[in-house]
């Protein structure tokens, strides 16, 4: 009686907790469905009453600049980490080779990105691209805009996560792979294509995969490099702290695709396990059957 | 052809978009237009108001991770008792709010404290922003996942035969989660609150939203000294704020490793 009651009790805080981490959520998408419209004009300034049902907020959702600023933070986000995985692979495998001393320099020198609060690091590339651009106007050439500002920044906080999860599979990995493959007449290119990247490719895929959630992400860094055009989160702080609000579809947006995807990756996961734990049993059962034998 | 040769590339870009960027903190601190100067950097350093923010926000911080710790153990205890599958999709769940544009949920919580509740209890056009105890409401939301999870990896590692250990020779269940369970997710815990920690002294977006400008933390003091609406901002204030953060980070880095043993290949900088 007592357990059950515990057990019972186990479940109305977890739903208590989840209820609290998807009241925001679940709020926005109600309201995606409530018309804003105050004559022709439509404000999302007063989000908390409801006035009737539309589906008007999708239909406006990406024309204005709401719909520039995913499109770019799409775009950055598949640039840079391509780009991070492959400066990041390639940098993981070079500095695996280090000499023990310079190897931690180098990954020290790495870590700042990931240690550093995201303020420091957004503030130090904002000054960075201002000393920059003090130095291309005194020269008197183009400066260095928000696109490539944005880059630059997105690219460098995704390397060291990139490097950081190569690393653990190169030391599992052998040694001798690399030589082994020139041995056999490999240039040290196909050496690397041939033998090396294929043996650690889980970790350069989940570098990747962090590299991609790092930059779509990312709010400070991005705020504080870029001046004119941003990504989507910067659009939503601006939009969030002016007149005019922020567009509740953006949410249902947002949500829907990201909870299929999670659950989607979870359960072929568990699946996976499951079988394992499955395949184990029957290894074990076979076992004890010799035993007995 | 060493193989060290591939890192070069890299080594030239950490040097110019890693290293180089932290030197300017310190130049445009003492530099001051062209100039060097340490006016502003002593100005700022004897600025009591400053200081006074600074502490308002640690001690925010630090309730912060408090009430995130004290929330989210018990969330990481029961889903690592779960069967397996079980506990696989209820921590997605939990999970999934931390891949969700956080300025968009702050943004929500910003909608429902300043009209929906107002509104659903007639309060007129007093509103529930603005308000300490609302800005440590959305931060402890913002925060409580990143608490769980280094939490929840900890204790679903935990091995289970200590526990029975414990129990066959003779524990309750209470002696045994302070004895043996509460001391084996010690790190679990340490990675956990420097996942909070730091990240709540430097959070700015949510007193911004949330405390409608009156009530700045730490984070907001170092926006509005580079970012301010008339164009450029103070850089030697800021910088100079964003030296006293970086050494609030150090301090509070070395306090965490003292407590945590496992050092990672590479040695820590911080």
């Amino acid at each position: 009686m007592v357990k059950r009651a515990a057990r019972s009790l186990k479940y109305v805080y977890l739903a208590l907790m989840l209820f609290f981490l998807y009241v925001p959520i679940l709020y926005l998408i109600v309201f995606s469905f409530n018309d804003f419209s105050t004559g022709r004009r439509i404000s999302y300034a007063n989000l908390g009453r409801w006035k009737g049902f539309t589906l008007q907020n999708y239909t406006t959702l990406f024309t204005g600049e709401a719909g520039q600023a995913l499109l770019l933070t799409l775009e950055i986000a598949a640039i840079s980490s391509v780009a991070a995985t492959l400066i990041g692979t390639a940098a993981a495998i070079g500095i695996y080779a280090m000499k023990k001393r310079t190897r931690n320099v180098v990954l020290n020198i790495s870590q700042l990105p990931m240690v550093n609060p995201d303020l420091v690091t957004g503030i130090t590339f904002m000054m960075l691209f201002a000393f920059v651009n003090s130095v291309l106007v005194s020269l008197g050439t183009k400066q260095v805009g928000d696109y490539v500002k944005l880059l630059i920044a997105h690219i460098s906080f995704s390397i060291p996560y990139v490097i950081f999860s190569v690393m653990p599979r190169l030391r599992q990995s052998s040694d001798l792979l690399y030589e082994a493959a020139m041995d056999l007449g490999c240039s040290p290119m196909q050496a690397l294509l041939k033998a090396v990247i294929p043996d650690i490719m889980p970790g350069i895929t989940s570098g990747f995969v962090m590299a991609l959630t790092m930059s779509l992400d990312d709010f400070v860094v991005s705020y504080f490099v870029s001046d004119l055009r941003s990504v989507l989160s910067v659009y939503i702080y601006s939009a969030a702290r002016g007149a005019r609000g922020v567009n509740p579809a953006l949410a249902t947006v947002i949500f829907i695709p990201l909870v299929t995807l999670l659950l989607a990756v979870n359960f072929r996961r568990l699946a996976k396990e499951r079988e394992y734990e499955i395949q184990n049993k029957k290894v074990k059962l076979k076992d004890k059957g010799g035993n007995i034998q | 052809m060493k193989r060290r040769i591939f890192a070069y590339p890299y080594i030239v870009w950490m040097i110019l978009f890693i290293a180089a960027p932290m030197l300017f903190i310190v130049y445009y601190a003492v530099n001051v237009g062209g100039e060097w100067t340490l006016t502003k950097f002593w100005g700022t350093l004897s600025d009591a108001a400053k200081w006074n923010v600074l502490w308002i926000s640690v001690q925010m911080a630090f309730k912060t991770t408090v009430i995130c710790l004290l929330l989210g153990y018990p969330i990481a205890y029961i889903l690592s008792n779960m069967k397996k599958t079980v506990a696989g999709f209820l921590s997605v769940l939990f999970f999934v709010p931390m891949w969700m544009n956080f300025v968009l949920r702050t943004y929500a919580w910003q909608a429902i404290l300043e009209y929906f509740l107002p509104n659903l209890f007639g309060m007129g056009n007093n509103t529930l922003t603005g308000t300490e105890s609302a800005v440590l409401m959305v931060l402890v939301y913002n925060f409580l996942p990143f608490m769980v999870l280094p939490l929840y990896n900890t204790l679903s590692k935990l091995d289970k035969s200590l526990l029975e250990a414990a129990h066959d020779l003779g524990a309750n269940s209470v002696l045994t989660f302070f004895r043996v369970i509460l001391p084996l997710s010690v790190p679990g815990i340490v990675s956990g609150i420097t996942m909070v920690f730091i990240p709540a002294i430097t959070a700015f977006t949510v007193p911004a939203l949330i405390g409608n400008g009156k009530y700045n933390l730490y984070g907001n003091e170092i926006e509005l000294a580079f970012k301010t609406l008339s164009g450029q901002g103070d850089y030697a204030v800021g910088s100079t704020l964003s030296l006293i953060l970086l050494l609030c980070v150090l301090v509070s880095t070395l306090i965490m490793n003292h407590f945590d043993k496992d050092q990672q290949e590479g040695g820590q900088m911080w």
